[in-house]
Formats: structure tokens, sequence, C-alpha cells
């Protein structure tokens, strides 16, 4: 259990909570939440937006009953976490490009913060994709050396990748695959899935991704994969 | 430590009746983060078939009220993956391995038979009931006829006691339980999951690319209470009951119906404590009410009609 600090409304269906938790916690790792008994039956996979010590962010957008609840906890509230699990993102040493589509956004916040404060001279450059409405677009703006917004376009349309970044995208999977096939083969590309899950840590096998390599549990052995493992370029 | 729970199955001896189920907890590595698996009953493997599987393609899960489908396809190393790399580490923990295998015809149920005589679990969960395959064991599951027939050979190849799973997807669950029995079955576990269907009605389609699905979780439980309790009449041999079991009130409930251990499956997704947390209560029921050993209380609610 872990209390809540605040749970606040960010835009249209998309929320802010943070929680209190210290541990050790990558990006691009998520959390099972969940506030309630029996029904909804399962704990909800969500993305860990930020975190320092003591606070633990989540970003998330209400698409059904368990968000839903999740959106009515208010401060000093109690919610059960349990992770983080995942891989999260690999530390990235050269220049980095970040593309983000709606909800997907939600984790390159934290990877941004993270970046930033172990390469405080590299280059990192973020394009953000929304379908209706931005958010989340200053807190990025006050980390990156440059942002480029798309609303209600398509975001790799903008995309223009710089030789030697490296480039990690998250948002739907239509998107992540365009990304995929326009970055050039020089650049590395990571993305980070999502998929429904059960368990969260590798045991019910609900959330198996075909990859080259064979079946891959998007919860333990991802969510973030290389490109080529998990799309066809 | 005391033995309120300690539970034979026929000669097998469980420290407690209370056993992770085949599907809901891989090979078991994935819990050990969370407690000691040498505290549970027993342990059962994931489903395991002859040849490597890899599952079903699509959505693989779908929430429904107090209950969750699936779809997974008994996606599995396969079973010499499973002697190298899972059981050497399954077999050292300290409580009852129980190994878990199903099947597309009667050849490949036989050899993955035959390849366990090579090692010594100290039971075979014989999965005649996945729903979730074409060919996954559903077709001998729902049929007494040929459950009786297949379990009759596993039980003739096989060196380990053989304990059938059943379907509640077929015929009178309790006659395909006798037919077992009759082959020579030294157990029943019951139920699989219950076939349903999903419809994502925004994308006006079926939600698995299988059509067809298992449903479990506490939604299911009156009904695996109810076969539970009509096969615990029907047959001698042991019963090891689930289906929807979440806290240890529904575990006791499947012992009174006459079960003598239990498996706890959908649950561990809502709470990975659920097996720790139920052996705990069960322990304590016995105390609050004087039973030297759970098993005073078992098929205590037998009606026979």
């Amino acid at each position: 259990m872990a209390v809540i600090l605040s749970n606040t409304l960010v835009s249209a269906g998309i929320f802010k909570m943070t929680v209190a938790f210290t541990g050790v916690v990558k990006p691009g790792q998520f959390f099972m939440l969940r506030a309630w008994d029996k029904d909804p039956l399962l704990s909800r996979p969500i993305s860990v937006h930020n975190y320092e010590p003591g606070q633990l962010t989540f970003l998330y957008q209400v698409v059904g009953k368990g968000t839903e609840i999740l959106s009515r906890l208010q401060a000093d509230d109690e919610v059960t976490i349990q992770g983080p699990y995942g891989n999260g993102f690999p530390e990235i040493t050269g220049d980095l490009c970040v593309v983000g589509g709606g909800i997907g956004t939600a984790p390159l916040y934290y990877l941004v913060r993270h970046y930033r404060d172990q390469n405080p001279t590299g280059k990192c450059r973020v394009y953000l994709g929304f379908r209706d409405i931005a958010y989340g677009v200053d807190a990025f703006a006050a980390l990156a050396d440059e942002v480029v917004l798309d609303v209600g376009g398509i975001i790799t349309h903008k995309l223009t990748v710089l030789p030697g970044e490296t480039v990690v995208t998250c948002g739907p999977e239509i998107m992540m695959a365009a990304v995929a096939k326009a970055v050039p083969a020089e650049n590395t590309v990571y993305v980070s899935l999502e998929a429904h899950m059960a368990c969260g840590i590798g045991a019910c096998l609900g959330c198996t991704c075909e990859t080259r390599s064979g079946n891959k549990k998007v919860c333990k052995d991802g969510p973030v994969f290389g490109r080529e493992e998990v799309f066809n370029v | 430590m005391s033995n309120y729970l300690e539970t034979k199955f026929n000669d097998i001896l469980f420290k407690n009746p209370v056993i992770p189920a085949s599907g809901t907890f891989g090979f078991g590595r994935e819990y050990e983060a969370f407690y000691d698996l040498a505290k549970l009953g027993g342990l059962c493997s994931k489903g395991l078939t002859l040849e490597p599987k890899s599952g079903n393609t699509g959505m693989r899960l779908w929430e429904t009220p107090a209950g969750l489908m699936n779809s997974i396809g008994l996606e599995n190393p396969g079973i010499d993956a499973f002697i190298e790399n899972e059981w050497p580490h399954l077999k050292e923990i300290d409580t009852v391995t129980i190994v878990n295998v199903g099947g597309k015809d009667e050849e490949s149920y036989l050899t993955a038979i035959e390849k366990l005589n090579a090692i010594d679990a100290q039971l075979i969960e014989l999965n005649i009931s996945c729903p979730n395959v074409k060919a996954g064991g559903m077709a001998y599951g729902i049929k007494a006829e040929t459950a009786g027939e297949i379990t009759r050979k596993v039980v003739e190849l096989s060196r380990h006691p053989i304990m059938v799973k059943l379907s509640p997807n077929g015929e009178a669950v309790a006659d395909i339980a006798r037919a077992c029995e009759a082959a020579g079955a030294q157990g029943i576990s019951l139920i699989n999951t219950l076939q349903g269907m999903a419809i994502d009605y925004k994308k006006k389609a079926v939600v698995f690319d299988n059509l067809y699905a298992g449903l479990s979780g506490p939604a299911v439980k009156p009904i695996a209470l109810r076969m539970t309790h009509q096969v615990c009449q029907a047959v001698k041999i042991p019963v090891m009951a689930m289906g929807g079991i979440s806290d240890w009130k529904d575990a006791l409930e499947f012992i009174m119906a006459g079960a003598t251990c239990i498996q706890i499956g959908t649950i561990n997704f809502n709470n990975p404590m659920a097996p720790l947390e139920i052996i705990d209560g069960l322990e304590a029921y016995c105390i609050h009410e004087g039973l030297a050993n759970i098993g005073e209380v078992r098929g205590i609610v037998q009606f026979k009609i």
C-alpha cells in the first residue's frame, strides 16, 4: 500500500497521481496499481512518469473501470502498488531523440529527466504527438533542447532524426511502427510496448509478443525492446 | 509446526492442501520474489506438451465482471526443455511437485508421459481439458468414453500416479470422473476454465483469434463448487478442486464439498500472496473451531440426492 500525495486532472481524461514511495526505479519500468478488491479482478499496469526519492508519479488515461476508480482517489487515500516491473530503458549516453504519442508520452518524461541528469551536455530533442489536446509539453520543454509538437496530425511526418541520435518511442503501436520504419538504420531505436497484463511478473503469459528471437513477455522481458526485435524494418 | 493442514492425497503427503493452479504460476520462479515456495502444499507446472508451443496469437486476456477470460493456448517450452531447464529447479523445492501434461493426440500424450518417466515427480496432472487450442486435449475431456481411453493408456505407461484434470464443458462431469477412475486414474482435478466468448462492440469483432476462450476467477466459483460436489459423490479417488477460489473461506467450501486438496488460480494475479493467506486462514479456522486437522470437515455437507 502507498499513500497518495496528490491525484489531479491534467487534461481531459488524463490524471497525474503521486504516491509516497522510495526504491530503485528506472525510467521505462511500470507498477501494477489497484485500489479495489476483486472487481475489476486485475491490477492495472501503469508506467512511471517520474520518480524522486519519496515521490513516485504516474500519468494515466482513464480508459475503463480500473483507471476510472484510480482517478477518483484523493490525497491521503491508499493505493496498492506492486513493482517496479519490467526492464526499463537502457542507459543512453549519446544524443537522445524521443517520440511520444498521447499517453505514451508518460514514461518518456522520466527518461528525459534521467537523461538530463546523467548527460548535462548531451543533446535531447523531443517529438510529441496528440490527437486532440496536448498535455505535459512544458515539462518536456524545460528539459529538452527542442520540442516539436503535433496535435491532430501524424508526428512521424515531422520527424527528422539526426546522425548519432538514439531514438526512443512510446505511443500507439501504429505510430511506433512508423517511427521504426522512418528512422535510418544507423540510428538505434527503442520502443516501449503496451499490453493487457494479468500478473505483471511473467507468470501468466497473457502479454506475450512475437519477436525476432521468439516469444517474449512484454511485462518481464520488456516493455522496452529494440525496434528490430518487434517490428519488421 | 502443527499439522492442522497436513493432507494425504492417496499416499502422497501434502504439508497443506493448497497448490497454485497450472497456468497461473509459471514454473514458480516468478513468485519466489514474494515468498518461500516451500510453504505451499505443492507446486504444479505450467501445462506442458511434447513439443514447444508458442501459444495463441492476438489478444490473450479479457476481463469480465469478477472474472478473467484467457486464450494463452498452452504456450510452453515443451517436455524436453522443461526437464532440462525447469525440473532441476522445481525438484529442489521442499514441496510436492506436480507436472501438468496436455497433448494434441494420443501419440503426443504418450510420448510426453514416457519422457516424464525419467523424472521423479510425485503426481502428473493429465490435462484433457484445455479449451484454448484446437487440439488441446479437450476433445478427449468432454466425453467419458474418450477420457477413459486416454487415461487408461497413460496410466499403463506412466510410472507416476495420474490425476486427470476435467473440463466443465462436456458431458456430465461425474460420468467423466467415473470413467477416469475406472481407467486407473488416482485422482481427479477440476474444473478447468469454462468456455466463453467475448465480442469487442467498438471493433464489431470477436476479441480472441481462437474465437472462444476460457473463463476463470471468482465468477465461476459456484459452478466449480457444484461440479466438485458432484465428482466427490461419484468417485472414491481423491479430488483436487479449483475454480474461483480467492480466499480461505472459498477454499473451505470446496473442502466441505469433498475436495481433498484445492488449487489457487486466477486470484494469484490479483494478489500474489493469496495462497499463503489461504493457508494461514485455513489454519486459523482449524484452531478457532478446535479441529485437529482440516480433514475433519472434508465432505461435511455431503447430501445424497
